[in-house]
Order: C-alpha cells, then structure tokens, then sequence
C-alpha cells in the first residue's frame, strides 16, 4: 500500500493548488490512479445487498467485512462463468480489479471471478489446474495406456494404515490370489504427501517390477484428498510407463489424478476388482478349453481312422505287413498318449475325457481282420508279393480269428 | 522334455493362458498332423495343468517397497 500515496503524490505533482479542477477532472485522475494501481486483486468478504440486473444480467453487490466495505459490479459475461448461487451473507473470494464509478465517484471492484471462501479457494485451485493439464493434453483419451488382463504383479501407492490398503488385499487374494502385491507405502495426506506419492509413481517405474499400479486412499474430505489433485502426483501418473489405476476416496469424489489416470476405478475395492479377473471365471474358462481340446484331438484321431479304412481297403491284400505293422504301432501310440492324457485331464479338472476307445478300436489290426481282410505268411516272412513264392510252397493264411495252413498251387503276376 | 518343462516354467498365467487359447485355435484350424496335435493337446493339458494349478493353490504374496541404509529401494515380504 506504500507505494500509492506515491503514485497519487508524483501524479498529482503536475497537479498544483493553484489550478482549479473540474470535477470530472479529479475523479478521472483517481479513476486512473486506481486502474494502475490495482489492476488485479483477490478479496474475501461477505455479500450484501446482491443484485442480479435485468434485463443486463449484471451482478451490482457489496463486499463487507467487519469494518469496511466496498461496491463490486460483475459483468454479465463474466457472471455467466459463476457456477454457484450468490446469495447475501455468503463468504466469497473475488478477484477483480479496482476502478472508479464517475457519476457516484464511488471506488468499485470489477468483480471477474467468484467463488465460494473456505473450500471454494481448493475448488479454484483444482479447476484452474484441469483446465490447464486439460489443456497439455494430459487427460487425451489416446495416450492412455491399457490395463493388463492378468497382471502378475501388482504395484500399490498407498498408506498403510488406512483402509484401502487392507480392501485391496483382501478383495485380490479373494478374487486371484495368483498374484504379487508390492505395496510402496506413503503419506496420503498432508505436507509432503503429493511428493511422496509422485516419487513413489517414478521409484515404481525405475524399478519396473510390476506390470500395473494403483494409485489411491480411502474416503475424506476435499482437504485429506488434496494431494492427488497436486499438479506433481498428475505429472507423474502422465509419466509412468506403467499403466496407472487411480483409487481415490469414494463414488463421488473426482480428483486430479482420476482424470490422467489410464483408469479411474471409484474406489480403492473397485480398483482391486477391476485390476484382477474372478478366479471361478478363468477356471471355467480353462475347464472350457480343455473340452474343446479332448473334442478336437477326438475328431483328428476319428478323421484319421476313415482315411486309415479307405487305406487298408487299398493296399491291405498287397501290403499286409507292413500296414497292420504300421497301424499297430500307431493305435499303441495314440493309447499310451491318449491314456497319459485322459489321466491329465481328469487331475486338473475331476471329469473325465469322452472315451477314445470306440476310435482306437477302429485302429486296431484285429478290426480290420475282421472286415474280411488277411494276411498270408510263408516261412520266409509276410508275404506281400506273388514273387515272395512259388508254386508248392506252403503258407499260413492269418484271419481275425486264426489261422489256415494251406499250399500254394498257382500263380499269376498282375501286370503294373 | 525338461527344457520344455523349464520353458512352461518360465510363462506367466497370463501367458499360459494365451498359449492355451493359440493350442485350441490351431486344433480348431484341424491342419495339423496327428503327431503335431497330438503334441499341441498335451502341451495344452500341461499348460491347463498348470493353470489351475496356480489357481488353486496360489496364496496372495504381499511385498513392500522399503528404502535401505544406502538409499537403495529394495522389497521386503510381509505377512498376509
């Protein structure tokens, strides 16, 4: 305050007793001694006598305190801005400049913001700062990076002494235990709380030990949320490589961090149900595949006894030994596998595999046999060509149910 | 086979899981060999295996992150 009457005293230098002033004179004189001097202020009082001008919409009312008093106007473009009921008696800050009302020659504040006192400076404080990370872009919904499905480590910023630490614990190791939760205990309120945390966001990143984080505290009021509206904790949630789910408080409270978070889970319990899946769910699903897979292995194993059928229809009187060879070999394979397998399935998930029997069978040498096929041995081995004898030697014909002790009497080579 | 196990070892659930799922796909697609197949099923029924397994017998492990003398950060276990 100091510095006015100099200004009012090196102004009024030029401004000597004996020149007689007009009125209009003086009071433009202080109107511009006033507009220099206070281009920009913020005051708290009390309202009184609010008006609210029509058809103009402008405000007309009186700040006051205890001992003093001033006029305030609020243009209506500037009103329109106000998102509260002004009403007489209220605490509010404004910010305005001064200046001076000629024809009255009242000082006046051109009021060009209002908000409430007490809890309204912490709402400006966060609105100005929205609007300004909003602005940077910080809030863009592309940059947002995605929540893993089944993170295996789960990182927590929080304190813990409160509640959420103890809510999000519980609901993960109810819902997936199969999990790690590193929790990197800090100050949720307070001096030195919105550092604390921001520090912990980045020690979390330069470690970068854990695939998500989650960033919260439990319910409080607008002043025991305040460090998760601090520009530091926004920046460093903006920062983090690792995708960040903000927690903070309950339903309905909105913070800073909640909006450059990857995701703003309601609560510290909502935060935890969304970062793990429900265990029963991805049992089931797991159950699920391996259903389809007994299914699908079935069918292959059932396609290949068709085309194994057609095959034996083919070649089984030409090649005999080595096909039955072949097939055995095949269908004792597909027995021990499939029974190693079944036995799988029936540890992990107490039901039993469909049986594969009925297929096997089908793969099985005797089966084919059975149709009507046999195979003839001399004592030289198998025979699978008309050259492997000659006439007179004898030969052991195999059916599915014995064997017929013959000679042979005849023969005659197909042409290729 | 134990390098294929030490390598089972070595995926997280939710690699499992993935692994799983690309098993079943390739099944579905049928073009596959029996052998192939046959190794993909029990491949799968190893992952499934071990899936539940994680599942079923998994305890919640809690860590915190505490500062050491020389400032480094360094995880300590704590009860659950």
């Amino acid at each position: 305050m100091e510095e006015n009457p100099d200004l009012f005293s090196n102004r009024a230098a030029s401004v000597n007793e004996d020149r007689v002033l007009k009125v209009r004179d003086l009071t433009r004189l202080v109107k511009g001694v006033l507009e220099e001097s206070f281009p920009s202020v913020v005051v708290e009082g009390e309202i009184s006598n609010f008006k609210r001008h029509m058809p103009s919409g402008h405000l007309y009312f009186t700040l006051k305190d205890e001992e003093a008093q001033v006029r305030c106007v609020m243009w209506r473009s500037d009103a329109a801005k106000v998102r509260f009921e002004v009403s007489d008696g209220m605490k509010v800050i404004v910010k305005g400049r001064v200046s001076l009302y000629e024809p009255r020659g009242d000082f006046q504040l051109y009021a060009v913001d209002l908000v409430p006192a007490g809890q309204g400076a912490l709402q400006l404080a966060f609105e100005q700062l929205k609007k300004k990370l909003e602005d940077e872009g910080l809030f863009d919904e592309e940059r947002k990076r995605e929540i893993p499905e089944f993170p295996s480590r789960i990182g927590v910023v929080t304190s813990l002494e409160g509640a959420a630490v103890r809510d999000i614990i519980s609901i993960i190791s109810r819902r997936f235990p199969a999990v790690e939760v590193v929790i990197y205990p800090v100050k949720v309120q307070g001096d030195g709380a919105a550092e604390e945390i921001a520090r912990a966001i980045r020690d979390f990143n330069k470690l970068s030990t854990v695939d998500v984080l989650i960033v919260g505290r439990g319910g409080g009021s607008l002043e025991d949320l305040w460090a998760f509206n601090e520009e530091v904790v926004a920046r460093s949630i903006f920062d983090s490589a690792i995708p960040v789910i903000s927690a903070v408080g309950h339903q309905v409270d909105y913070t800073i961090a909640d909006f450059v978070a990857d995701v703003r889970a309601a609560t510290p319990s909502a935060a935890a149900e969304l970062i793990v899946p429900d265990r029963q769910e991805v049992v089931a699903g797991v159950q699920s595949e391996v259903r389809t897979m007994g299914r699908l292995i079935e069918q292959k194993i059932y396609g290949l006894t068709l085309e194994l059928d057609k095959l034996s229809h083919h070649y089984a009187l030409q090649q005999p030994s080595s096909l039955v060879d072949q097939k055995s070999q095949l269908a004792d394979e597909l027995t021990r596998r499939l029974e190693t397998e079944t036995q799988h399935y029936v540890d992990v998930t107490g039901q039993k595999l469909i049986a594969v029997d009925s297929h096997l069978n089908a793969l099985n040498p005797s089966a084919v046999l059975k149709r009507g096929y046999a195979f003839v041995e001399s004592s030289t081995g198998i025979i699978s060509s008309v050259r492997d004898v000659e006439a007179g030697d004898s030969a052991t014909i195999h059916l599915h149910d014995g064997t017929l002790e013959s000679q042979i009497t005849g023969k005659s080579e197909r042409s290729a | 086979m134990s390098k294929s196990a030490k390598q089972k070892e070595e995926l997280s659930f939710e690699e499992s899981l993935k692994r799983l799922e690309g098993i079943v796909e390739t099944l579905e697609e049928g073009n596959a060999p029996l052998e192939e197949s046959i190794k993909l099923y029990e491949e799968g029924m190893t992952l499934a295996k071990s899936c539940m397994t994680r599942l079923n017998e998994a305890k919640l492990k809690l860590k915190k992150i505490q500062k050491s003398a020389g400032g480094a950060l360094e995880e300590t276990d704590i009860d659950n």
